[in-house]
């Protein structure tokens, strides 16, 4: 679908900054208003607001909250999703015959998102349903495909912004399910069982203090039995399992005190209920298994995005590529390529495996994979890598290394395998439950040894009752509970953070690395130097209005007040500008190689110094030349966020040591740093996808370090780091692999990241001293031989409890501290 | 014999049945996703999988 096509009046003024009637950010003037008061910012939204209205849909913009973002049309045809290799891959079918794809959609984030995919059905005839998850961005398209292409709904979710990518973690995905609702089911069963347990708990004590008739005592106690047991040799079994893989491992894990205080009271607890006398401990021992049994699920659910980084990864290469033969060009899917196919890469398409140029002269966008913030021009001869996107012209390309073998599938392997090998950060709870153990069984042999001497007949029953009253229950939720708030606050902040070790290890200040294109700096391209007169402006606008190069858009928004004239004809030249005709005057617009060979070397020498400044400024040098005469020139860059330099320096504040590791050019890298403060020594560029890797994994041997950054270059550092950080903006699919996502733009969260890990381990530590005091009074009880199982039971559920409020009133993330 | 030896195990029947239920529900996904349906129901409008046939319009400027 091209701008073109859509009609809009030529140009006239608008005053002051009118929001785009989509998404709401501000129209650059020469985009007039209709004569509805509409008015859009870039053609994407026009497009998108007009499938929206045209299908009745207007009730999305009385939604309070919206995307935030303009919509960036690729004009991909998505003509592989209907290759007959791809729908065998990925297509299922539904008893019905229907036909059903998983789709993972970028830029999904709100209530109107889910409400404009799933209206998709409205939108496109022969769509039967689409149903969005909203927490992981994957949408299940059912449709009828004798009535309609995969590619049109593909084009259609596109045009309302949400850039649909195949999703290829089947297995994964269905491994994960059955995991996830295992889990659940043994918590229902673990609860269920709890609860009826304490009833019967409920009737012995009553009749222990009102006086009951033995018979139905013992009655009870063989259906507390009869009702404990299955809930340990079923949900609870997972901690006799952890508990014997962590003696097997000889890593200290909390389910091993856990398993030894299970353990023991439900012996004693058949023992007793055989012999018809004595405590019996089934309800503390069924509440406790529930209650480790939930904190553990919200602990899982919150780490487990990091698991299936990897697998949507792939989806940002094609699922296909343009094969050129003898007689012709046929799509194949990117599975099937080999080395030496020759293959046709379009505009704005992706390429799907690494090669060498044949014929055609481009530009490639490789910031996705080495970060590079300029496009990086490519003629015959040159590499090209698989996941670069192709900008301006047609290349042909000779298949060197596919699939596997490909760079970005190798980068991706050692993002797996760096993933793997990453050590488990030993938890400060984890840790405590190894000197636990030893110290309440070296109690338990002392109280059964002393008892001994006094009453040898209460001896074992008082060691037992020792083990079970010290079942570190508030100790296990200490942390999952603490971290699981955290993470829910913080999320509520645009924080997003996936596991709980990573609070543990912002909590102090360590190394933090950050890439720059992207990261310190906006991803987009803009205007950074412009030398020439103001009534050449109107003239470039028009020259570069409908073209889809990074420079274009970095015009259109720099002067978002002027008006554009209307233009007559355009040529629009590969790796070079564009020649137009505005107002019947002749204006060029592209590199000074494409503008020197085409206008008249006439002596005003008015664009020497800002070519100059743009060559050794590290910018993208443009000139414009008008009726043969070149008349201005402007220098492009990426222009540094906002708060950088105020983040950076309240993160030193903290004690952080920070430096930047870019992929990017490192003259650009060190003119960025040094605008921050940054000591040359600690701005490394020119660092490749993998240098990256080594330098985090030397730097991991110093102590824990923290990578921020925003795309796949950066993805196998970030999850090599101890904590990797992907900041907003950044290829979402790619940005899995962090072990937090900042969802807000800006480099602000950082601070706040850091101080809410802080805080968050402040409750955690104030949690186990809660715990730990608990267990001193239960322990002093059973030493002393005065525990009961009434004792017990209130004992056990009562340090829980205080754990749990104590973790609902913390103030870990809030509002106030931006 | 009191009517306790009877009501206590029907009452255990009946927990089984719920946890049956329960385990059953769970396994067939029910509560896999469980923040969209929180947001879908708040988006009262016509059941969408009646979809209407789509214009010409739009058809004519997006193939």
């Amino acid at each position: 679908m091209s701008v073109a096509e859509l009609e809009r009046p030529a140009s006239a003024p608008v005053a002051g900054a009118r929001a785009c009637t989509h998404c709401g950010l501000p129209v650059p003037a020469g985009f007039a208003a209709d004569d509805e008061g509409r008015a859009f910012c870039c053609a994407g939204c026009e497009t998108a607001y007009a499938i929206i209205h045209e299908h009745g849909l207007d009730a999305y913009y009385g939604m309070t909250e919206r995307r935030d973002g303009p919509v960036r049309a690729s004009g991909r045809s998505y003509d592989e999703l209907d290759h007959p290799t791809f729908q065998q891959l990925y297509v299922r079918r539904t008893p019905d015959g229907l036909a059903q794809v998983d789709l993972y959609l970028d830029g999904v984030h709100c209530a109107a998102c889910l409400w404009l995919v799933e209206r998709v059905p409205l939108v496109v005839a022969g769509v039967a349903r689409a149903e969005l998850n909203l927490r992981r961005s994957l949408a299940r398209v059912i449709w009828d495909d004798r009535q309609v292409p995969l590619s049109t709904i593909a084009r259609t979710l596109e045009s309302l912004g949400y850039r649909p990518h195949p999703f290829r973690g089947l297995e994964v995905e269905a491994a994960r399910r059955r995991e996830d609702r295992a889990m659940l089911a043994r918590i229902g069963v673990a609860g269920a069982i709890a609860a009826n347990v304490m009833l019967a708990a409920l009737a012995l004590y009553s009749g222990w203090l009102g006086g009951m008739e033995h018979e139905y005592e013992r009655f009870f106690r063989w259906v507390s039995l009869a009702l404990t047991a299955p809930t340990l040799l079923w949900p609870g079994r997972v901690f006799f399992t952890g508990a014997w893989a962590s003696l097997r491992t000889r890593t200290l894990h909390m389910d091993l005190p856990i398993a030894v205080a299970l353990g023991a009271g439900f012996v004693q607890g058949v023992a007793n209920t055989v012999r018809d006398a004595g405590p019996i401990y089934f309800d503390g021992l069924a509440a406790l298994v529930f209650a480790l049994l939930a904190g553990r699920f919200v602990q899982m659910r919150g780490q487990r995005a990091a698991a299936d980084a990897a697998e949507l990864l792939y989806s940002l290469t094609p699922s296909t590529a343009r094969v050129v033969e003898d007689d012709g060009t046929h799509d194949l899917p990117s599975e099937a390529l080999l080395p030496g196919m020759r293959l046709e890469v379009r505009p704005g398409e992706t390429l799907a495996a690494d090669g060498v140029v044949l014929g055609g002269r481009s530009s490639l966008d490789r910031s996705l994979l080495t970060g590079e913030s300029r496009p990086v021009s490519v003629s015959e001869g040159d590499e090209v890598f698989a996941g670069t996107t192709n900008l301006s012209s047609t290349l042909t390309v000779r298949v060197t290394a596919a699939g596997e073998t490909s760079r970005l599938a190798r980068l991706v392997a050692r993002i797996e395998e760096s993933g793997r090998r990453r050590a488990p950060t030993v938890q400060l709870a984890d840790r405590l439950a190894g000197w636990f153990v030893g110290v309440v069984l070296v109690l338990a042999v002392v109280t059964w040894a002393v008892w001994r001497s006094i009453d040898p007949a209460v001896a074992a029953d008082n060691a037992i009752a020792l083990l079970i009253v010290t079942c570190p229950c508030a100790l296990a939720l200490a942390t999952p509970l603490a971290v699981s708030t955290a993470v829910g606050r913080a999320a509520r902040q645009g924080i997003l953070i996936k596991g709980g070790d990573v609070v543990e290890l912002l909590a102090r200040p360590s190394r933090i690395l950050l890439d720059k294109t992207g990261t310190i700096t906006e991803a987009r391209t803009a205007l950074v130097e412009w030398s020439g007169p103001d009534w050449v402006k109107p003239l470039v606008l028009a020259a570069e209005r409908d073209s889809a190069h990074p420079i274009a858009d970095g015009f259109l928004r720099a002067w978002p007040d002027v008006a554009i004239p209307r233009v007559t004809e355009a040529v629009h030249t590969v790796g070079g500008g564009i020649e137009a005709v505005v107002d019947g005057r002749r204006v060029i617009v592209g590199s000074p190689w494409f503008v020197s060979v085409r206008h008249r070397a006439t002596g005003a020498d008015r664009t020497a110094r800002p070519v100059a400044v743009a060559r050794t400024a590290p910018l993208t040098p443009v000139l414009v030349a008008v009726d043969g005469e070149i008349v201005a020139a402007a220098g492009f860059g990426d222009p540094i966020r906002d708060d950088a330099g105020r983040t950076l320096a309240e993160l030193r504040r903290r004690g952080w040591s920070i430096g930047i590791l870019s992929g990017d050019d490192p003259a650009v890298v060190a003119s960025v740093g040094a605008r921050l403060g940054f000591a040359p020594a600690d701005c490394a560029g020119g660092a490749s996808p993998e240098e990256k890797l080594r330098v985090v994994e030397r730097a991991r041997a110093h102590g824990p370090i923290v990578v921020v950054g925003d795309g796949v270059n950066d993805a196998a550092a970030i999850a090599a780091a101890s904590v990797g950080i992907g900041v907003h903006g950044g290829a979402e699919a790619s940005l899995a692999t962090a072990d937090v996502y900042l969802a807000r733009p800006g480099l602000a969260p950082l601070v706040q990241l850091a101080d809410g890990s802080a805080r968050t381990m402040r409750v955690i530590r104030r949690n186990i001293a809660f715990s730990i005091v608990y267990n001193l009074i239960g322990a002093t009880l059973a030493v002393t031989g005065r525990i009961n199982p009434l004792v017990a039971a209130v004992l056990m559920p009562a340090s829980s409890l205080t754990v749990v409020l104590a973790s609902w009133l913390s103030t870990t993330f809030t509002d106030g501290e931006r | 014999v009191s009517i306790i030896y009877l009501v206590v195990p029907l009452a255990t029947l009946v927990v089984l049945a719920a946890v049956i239920a329960f385990v059953w529900a769970a396994r067939r996904g029910q509560f896999d996703d469980l923040d969209s349906p929180s947001v879908r129901m708040l988006h009262d409008d016509a059941d969408v999988s009646a979809a209407r046939p789509s214009d010409g319009r739009w058809k004519r400027r997006y193939r």
